[in-house]
């Protein structure tokens, strides 16, 4: 679960890119977030992941408390969020496989668990044929395909993803948005930052709309700016 | 962190010695050079310790006793000099000793007439600690029935001086190639962290924790400093013994020990170093890279 109590976030004095957000998102649903560019999605993304701690107001993300976690127990706590952004971030000299089987070896997975998930993992994003490509000679569509393989193959409840097809063109777009919802139907929280409004009205999904830092609307379908 | 994981972190150390292998041969050349003149510092002063300890042992004050005292009185001196504090023992040489030595020494035919009673009792003392002459000295001058001392100030004051300035020495700039190397090393790990900054940020997103992040770059600095520790105590050996070689000869007197006598210690300062250097040096570049 996620929730935001009354969060503010200055990056500088007197400057506010969050004014006081309240939201809640239950484990296992699936939430839009749009708004205008700067009005302060990436910020929420980032006060999620540990990136940033909230200025005032707090933070809970499955159960940690984020406006006072310890540098210790952030980790633990990025473990159960998965994160896919808009540029991929994946490893240009490692192959798909091993890109997807580096993220459960920095968090300890044995070899024998990593072999048995991942050819579950890249079969679900549909790259069950390409492990042992490398990142460059995927197309973008594939390459954030495999993002997505890495953010969930440690099993998070959480997965959020700032911009997902931000780089990609509207029918790689629909086949991403359509992945991102398998996996919320086989039960991981889903919060998904676009600007993309067709995408949305077609999904008929909750949609959090913010605007200049404030949450300005917050329901089912589409959307107004 | 789990053993499973261990042979991993190894690997990915070791890849970051030969991703940047020209930096790490470098790294290792400046390591092996700046430990190759600490071990030869330490070596000199090992050996100077030595002659030093050596000289302390044969030299000695003569402390001559008032020549109005009696015989007895000039014994009793003798336990009032060995309660002064340095003063390791004191022999005590009667008049005719010393009379007998004079004329050994000088070739000095005794039965023409040598009275013993124009030679003083004396005492021959050694001290615990040299660099304390001056100190003793006024002491002992401090005894009742000591008329005068004579002692081999100058070599000793010399010695010990010289002994103090090279420990000086030795010690700066010993202290400045440490942290020659140190950086250098620093400067490769924070190389290698830099090339995969972007596999850094990913392992820190899917929740690495920050022990597992630093462990790869700690070995890679480990093993940087380790090899070159070995390679200098390698060479050290070897130029050690072919100085001793040809110079032994010549400088016979000054009694240089073998290599075999300094393996111990030269292994403790070698793998000290080393050790120091590389897990300190990596240490020191993690630290400002991992600000989270
Ligand atoms: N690191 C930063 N330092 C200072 N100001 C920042 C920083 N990051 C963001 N901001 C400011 O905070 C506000 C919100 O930024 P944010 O990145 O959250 O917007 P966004 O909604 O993600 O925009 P976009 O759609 O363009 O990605 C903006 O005014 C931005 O200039
Ligand atoms: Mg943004």
């Amino acid at each position: 679960m996620i929730e935001f109590n009354n969060v503010v976030k200055s990056y500088s004095e007197g400057n506010q890119a969050l004014r006081g957000v309240s939201m809640q998102i239950e484990d296992g649903e699936f939430a839009y977030l749009v708004g205008p560019s700067g009005s302060g999605k990436s910020t929420i993304i980032r006060l999620i992941t540990g990136e940033l701690r909230p200025t005032s107001g707090t933070v809970h993300v499955n159960g940690y408390s984020l406006e006072r976690i310890r540098k210790k127990e952030l980790p633990f706590m990025r473990r159960t969020v998965g994160v896919v952004f808009q540029d991929f971030r994946l490893i240009q000299d490692m192959t798909v496989y091993d890109n997807v089987a580096f993220a459960m070896r920095v968090v300890g997975a044995r070899e024998k668990d990593i072999k048995e998930r991942i050819p579950y993992v890249l079969e679900l994003v549909g790259l069950e044929n390409k492990s042992s490509r490398y990142p460059n000679t995927l197309s973008g569509g594939e390459q954030q395909r495999l993002a997505i393989a890495r953010a969930l193959v440690n099993n998070p409840s959480t997965i959020i993803a700032d911009e997902p097809t931000g780089n990609l063109d509207p029918a790689r777009s629909v086949e991403i948005m359509s992945l991102l919802q398998e996996i919320n139907a086989l039960g991981t929280t889903m919060l998904v930052v676009t600007h993309e409004q067709d995408l949305v009205e077609r999904f008929q999904k909750r949609v959090i709309v913010i605007n200049d830092g404030l949450i300005a609307s917050d329901r089912m379908g589409g959307y107004q700016l | 962190m789990k053993l499973n994981n261990f042979g991993y972190l190894l690997k990915q150390g070791f890849r970051g010695i030969f991703r940047r292998g020209f930096m790490s041969f470098a790294a290792i050349c400046v390591t092996v050079a700046c430990l190759l003149i600490v071990g030869t510092f330490s070596a000199v002063m090992y050996n100077l310790n030595i002659i030093v300890s050596d000289l302390n042992k044969n030299t000695e004050l003569l402390v001559f006793v008032d020549e109005t005292l009696t015989d007895a009185e000039a014994r009793s001196v003798g336990s009032d000099i060995n309660l002064v504090e340095n003063v390791a023992n004191s022999i005590p040489i009667t008049r005719e000793e010393a009379m007998q030595n004079f004329a050994a020494d000088y070739d000095y035919d005794v039965d023409a007439g040598l009275d013993p009673t124009i030679f003083r009792h004396r005492f021959r003392v050694s001290l615990v600690d040299n660099r304390l002459l001056h100190e003793t000295m006024e002491k002992l001058y401090q005894v009742p029935g000591v008329a005068n001392i004579s002692a081999p100030e100058a070599i000793m004051e010399n010695f010990t001086l010289m002994q103090d300035i090279l420990l000086m020495v030795s010690l700066v700039i010993i202290g400045i190639l440490l942290v020659v190397s140190l950086l250098i090393i620093s400067n490769t790990v924070k190389l290698a962290m830099y090339d995969r900054r972007d596999e850094i940020a990913i392992m820190r997103m899917v929740g690495a924790t920050n022990g597992f992040i630093r462990f790869p770059f700690m070995i890679q600095g480990f093993v940087l400093g380790m090899v070159g520790a070995g390679l200098a105590f390698g060479l050290e050996w070897l130029m050690y013994d072919n100085l001793l070689a040809s110079i032994g000869q010549t400088l016979k007197w000054l009694n240089f020990v073998p290599f075999s006598e300094l393996l111990m210690p030269m292994l403790l300062v070698f793998g000290g170093a080393g050790l120091f250097v590389g897990v300190v040096g990596s240490w020191t570049s993690i630290r400002k890279f991992m600000n989270v």
